[in-house]
């Protein structure tokens, strides 16, 4: 007979951690097969991404042109719209906007059925988001930096380390942006109506994580800051200098280091932000 | 009057519904002067790099941005909730709003007023209004006319391009952020001076599109300034034309699209 503790919730008949792997695999596949459906959206986003694309290139290449030496902030007009093309095929890979499922499933009273589920809903939710960014890398990162290199010279990796810490950079990303979204989420559960939260996460993310200009173009002290004391910058102005090569291989590594800080920080604060609400949720609606 | 009683009732239901999470709204209010503020704060960025930005100093540069994001501030409030429509179309939400003896448009608009967004229409005219005044402005009877009618009509220009692009979900429902290249793209456009980009963009955004017309022309002819492109100094009266080409164009999008609407049924 099977000893084990009948606590212990399995979906399948492999040993416990097998079987959690292959749970968050499966959740995986089912968050990048969500958003396998939207085709079209896809391609409409696409198009849009392209068109921002050109406005912030021509604008930053237009700077670098009457900048002292071309290179404002450091960055060649190569690197300018490898930083640019890039940022446009990540931003769907990251995603850093429009997830609201959370704060909206806290204020219809869905939340009550993730609870029930034997998976943490941190852990859940994180799975899902990671099926979506491959989704997205598949099919949104490609185009973007496609009519990128076909319009305006690219900066072109010199470093073969480049390409793994980029690599890794954007898997980072992705799992502070989801911690970021999940946290400012999470307020509904005080908030009930988490919109304004969402509205200045919308806000502060695009400028902050270096989207508009990157952030170097900022006085010194105020990107230290950002650095070190918010995970702004980690979510998309770490990975582009990587790619980029703003820096020399040390801080490149740096960059990615950093990441690595902030991912473990963000998502045990979720966690933790998640057991504290647990226990003073009332659910709402009937 | 009966239909304006009606139009009342929906907007002061909006003012109630506002009301009702009142720290919710409090944030969203600064929330969306934040938007303006960011992209004001974006050039002044890009200029502590460069003294010029396609031979623009700061100074001039503003006020492009002034009256762009003052017409685009005016647009996004009164109209700017139109990009709803496709999830309204998706649901079928739409049927109801048909249904009423009200046209359809201005009570989509109604039924979700944003009166947080009333704080930025007002920062993106004092974004103007420092431009302006920290500009050595040679004042003409017709440049005064200029300052008064170029904000209304980008303002409407800005108001057809939300309309247009919503108008797309009629016929494509999963047209998802495509309008946003146009809506928030244009005012992104109309930010910088034209001369910033390559010719054939400039030309497809600037002249075939006419978002030349609304913030950098009249820019230009309000500073005194020599197009560096060449067009004749008038071109910078040519906002309210091309806000009622716009607005033409969006009657008629919109009105065939309110035709060809068919109900999702579910």
């Amino acid at each position: 007979m099977d000893q084990r503790d009948a606590s212990v919730p399995t979906i399948s008949r492999l040993g416990p951690f097998r079987a959690s792997v292959a749970t968050f695999g499966a959740l995986i596949g089912s968050g990048f097969r969500r958003y396998a459906t939207y085709r079209q959206a896809t391609l409409a986003g696409t198009f849009t991404n392209v068109v921002f694309g050109f406005l912030r290139c021509y604008v930053l290449l237009a700077v670098a042109a009457g900048a002292v030496g071309n290179t404002p902030a450091g960055y060649s007009s190569e690197q300018l719209a490898t930083y640019v093309w890039v940022g446009q095929g990540l931003l769907s890979v990251i995603g850093i906007w429009g997830w609201t499922e959370l704060a909206d499933r806290i204020r219809t009273g869905d939340i009550a059925a993730d609870l029930l589920r034997p998976i943490p809903p941190v852990t859940a939710y994180l799975a899902a988001d990671l099926g979506r960014a491959g989704y997205g890398l598949l099919t949104r990162f490609g185009p973007p930096l496609l009519v990128g290199a076909i319009f305006f010279p690219l900066h072109v990796p010199s470093r073969w380390q480049t390409f793994p810490l980029f690599a890794l950079s954007i898997l980072l990303a992705v799992i502070i942006c989801f911690g970021c979204k999940y946290l400012v989420n999470a307020t509904a559960y005080w908030l009930q109506d988490a919109r304004g939260p969402i509205m200045l996460w919308t806000l502060g993310s695009g400028v902050l994580g270096g989207l508009y200009f990157p952030l170097r173009l900022l006085p010194d002290e105020v990107v230290a800051v950002l650095w070190l004391c918010t995970p702004m910058p980690s979510l998309l102005q770490a990975p582009l200098d990587v790619i980029a090569e703003r820096d020399g291989p040390v801080t490149q590594l740096g960059l990615v280091a950093l990441q690595v800080v902030w991912a473990v920080a963000i998502l045990a604060l979720a966690g933790l932000v998640q057991r504290r609400a647990e226990r003073r949720l009332v659910v709402q609606g009937g | 009057m009966g239909e304006l009683r009606a139009y009342v009732a929906l907007g002061a239901a909006q003012i109630r519904s506002a009301a009702s999470y009142r720290t919710s709204f409090l944030v969203e209010l600064f929330g969306n002067v934040g938007a303006t503020v960011f992209d004001v704060l974006t050039v002044l960025v890009l200029f502590r790099a460069t003294p010029a930005v396609g031979g623009f100093t700061l100074r001039e540069a503003v006020v492009i941005v002034g009256f762009s994001s003052a017409g685009f501030a005016l647009a996004d409030l009164l109209v700017g909730n139109v990009d709803r429509l496709k999830t309204y179309v998706r649901a079928g939400t739409l049927d109801a709003v048909l249904v009423r003896p009200l046209p359809a448009l201005p009570q989509l608009l109604l039924m979700d007023l944003p009166i947080r967004k009333t704080l930025r229409v007002v920062f993106g005219f004092v974004v103007l209004g420092v431009a302006i005044a920290a500009n050595d402005v040679d004042w003409t009877v017709s440049r005064v006319l200029l300052v008064l009618l170029t904000p209304l009509a980008a303002g409407v220009f800005f108001g057809s391009i939300f309309v247009l692009s919503a108008s797309l979900a009629f016929w494509w429902v999963d047209s998802g952020e495509i309008g946003s290249a146009f809506t928030y793209g244009g005012r992104d456009f109309t930010s910088y001076p034209i001369s910033v980009y390559d010719s054939w963009f400039r030309n497809l955004f600037a002249y075939a599109l006419g978002f030349g017309f609304i913030a950098y022309h009249p820019a230009l002819t309000l500073l005194g300034r020599d197009d560096p492109l060449g067009l004749p100094a008038w071109t910078g009266f040519l906002s309210p034309l091309a806000a009622l080409g716009a607005a033409t164009v969006a009657a008629v999008v919109w009105r065939s699209g309110i035709r060809h609407y068919r109900s999702t049924g579910s």
